[in-house]
C-alpha cells in the first residue's frame, strides 16, 4: 500500500517534471528569453495548482498554493503590472496563505479524503469541457487587440504612481477606493465576531444536558 | 508572448480551480479552488489591460479583487473555525443541522 503510494508520488512528480521541461523548451523555442520566463512562471502556476489538487496532505496542498501564487505575480511582472505583482505576494503569500494554513493547522488532518478516482474522473470531465470550449472560443474569437501593446517603460516602467493617481483623483476610483476600505472594515470586524470564542465554550457545561 | 498565451494560462488555473472544488471533500480545499479562479481571473484582467487599449482599468478590477479576496479569507476562516467547533468536522457532506 504504501509502496504504490510512493509509486504513484514518483509517476506524478516525474510527469509534471518532463511536461515542465518540455514547456520550458517550447517556450525558449517560440519567443526566446520572455518565452522562456513566461514558461517558468505559468509552470510555476499550473504545476502548484496540480500539486494542490493531487497531494494528500492539506498542509501540502498549502504550500503548493504558494507556488502558483508566486508563478501569478510572476505573470503580472511579465504583464508589466508591477505594482500588482508586488500586491499579489503581500496579500495572497503573505497573508491569504498565513489564513489558510491556520485553518489548516485549526482542523484535524484527514490522509484518506482524497479519492484517486474522482480526482482523475474531475481532471478529465473539466479538463475536457475546457479543452473543448477554448478551441471553440479560439476557433471563433476576433480579440481587439491593438497591434503593439503599451510599453510601459516608454512612459515610466512603474504603474504604481499612475495606481496611486488613480485611487486619488476625483474622476476616477475614489468611491471604489473608500467603497474598498469600507468593505475590508466591516469584513475583518465580522470576521473577529464570528470567529470569538463564546463565553458558553469556556465554561464547564451546567446540569442541562 | 501574445494575449493568448496568458487566455491559456488562465483557462487552466480556472479549471483546475474548479477540479479543486468538485472533488476535494474537505472545505479547505474548496477555499483553495476558489483563490485559484480568483487568480485566474486576475491574470485574465491584467494581460486584457495589457494588450487593449484601456489605460489602467483592468489592474484595478484586479487590485479590488485581491481585496474582495482578502476579505474573503478572512470571513471564511472564521466560518470554517465555526463550524469545527459545532461539527467537529471541516466535511460540507456533514454538515447537515437542518436536515435533524
Amino acid at each position: 500500500m504504501e509502496s504504490r503510494q510512493l509509486q504513484l508520488q514518483r509517476l506524478f512528480y516525474g510527469a509534471l517534471g518532463v511536461l515542465g521541461l518540455a514547456g520550458c523548451g517550447v517556450g525558449l523555442a517560440s519567443a526566446g528569453a520572455s518565452g522562456l520566463a513566461f514558461a517558468l512562471f505559468a509552470l510555476l502556476t499550473l504545476g502548484g495548482a496540480l500539486m494542490c489538487i493531487w497531494e494528500r496532505s492539506v498542509v501540502r496542498s498549502a504550500f503548493a498554493l504558494m507556488g502558483t501564487f508566486t508563478g501569478v505575480a510572476g505573470l503580472f511582472v511579465l504583464l508589466e503590472a508591477d505594482f500588482l505583482a508586488m500586491a499579489q505576494i503581500l496579500i495572497y503569500v503573505g497573508g491569504i496563505l498565513a489564513l489558510l494554513l491556520f485553518a489548516v493547522m485549526l482542523t484535524p488532518p484527514d490522509l484518506g479524503e482524497r479519492r484517486l478516482g474522482r480526482v482523475l474522473t474531475g481532471l478529465v470531465l473539466v479538463g475536457g469541457a475546457s479543452g473543448w470550449l477554448g478551441y471553440e472560443v479560439a476557433r471563433s474569437a476576433r480579440w481587439a487587440v491593438q497591434g503593439a501593446p503599451l510599453d510601459g517603460r516608454a512612459e515610466g516602467f512603474s504603474s504604481a504612481e499612475r495606481i496611486g493617481v488613480g485611487f486619488l483623483a476625483v474622476d476616477q476610483y475614489v468611491v471604489a477606493f473608500e467603497l474598498a476600505a469600507v468593505v475590508l472594515t466591516v469584513a475583518l470586524v465580522a470576521a473577529v465576531y464570528i470567529a470569538r470564542r463564546r463565553r458558553s465554550d469556556l465554561e464547564p457545561e451546567k446540569g442541562e444536558a | 508572448m501574445g494575449l493568448g498565451a496568458y487566455v491559456a494560462v488562465s483557462a487552466a488555473l480556472f479549471a483546475l480551480g474548479l477540479v479543486a472544488i468538485l472533488t476535494r471533500r474537505n472545505v479547505i480545499y474548496i477555499l483553495m479552488g476558489i483563490e485559484m479562479i480568483l487568480n485566474a481571473a486576475n491574470i485574465n484582467f491584467v494581460a486584457f489591460n495589457r494588450f487593449g487599449s484601456m489605460k489602467l482599468d483592468g489592474q484595478m478590477f484586479a487590485i479590488f479583487t485581491i481585496i474582495l479576496a482578502a476579505a474573503e479569507a478572512a470571513v471564511a476562516l472564521a466560518i470554517v473555525l465555526n463550524v469545527f467547533y459545532l461539527f467537529d468536522s471541516v466535511k460540507p457532506s456533514e454538515t447537515d443541522l437542518l436536515r435533524e
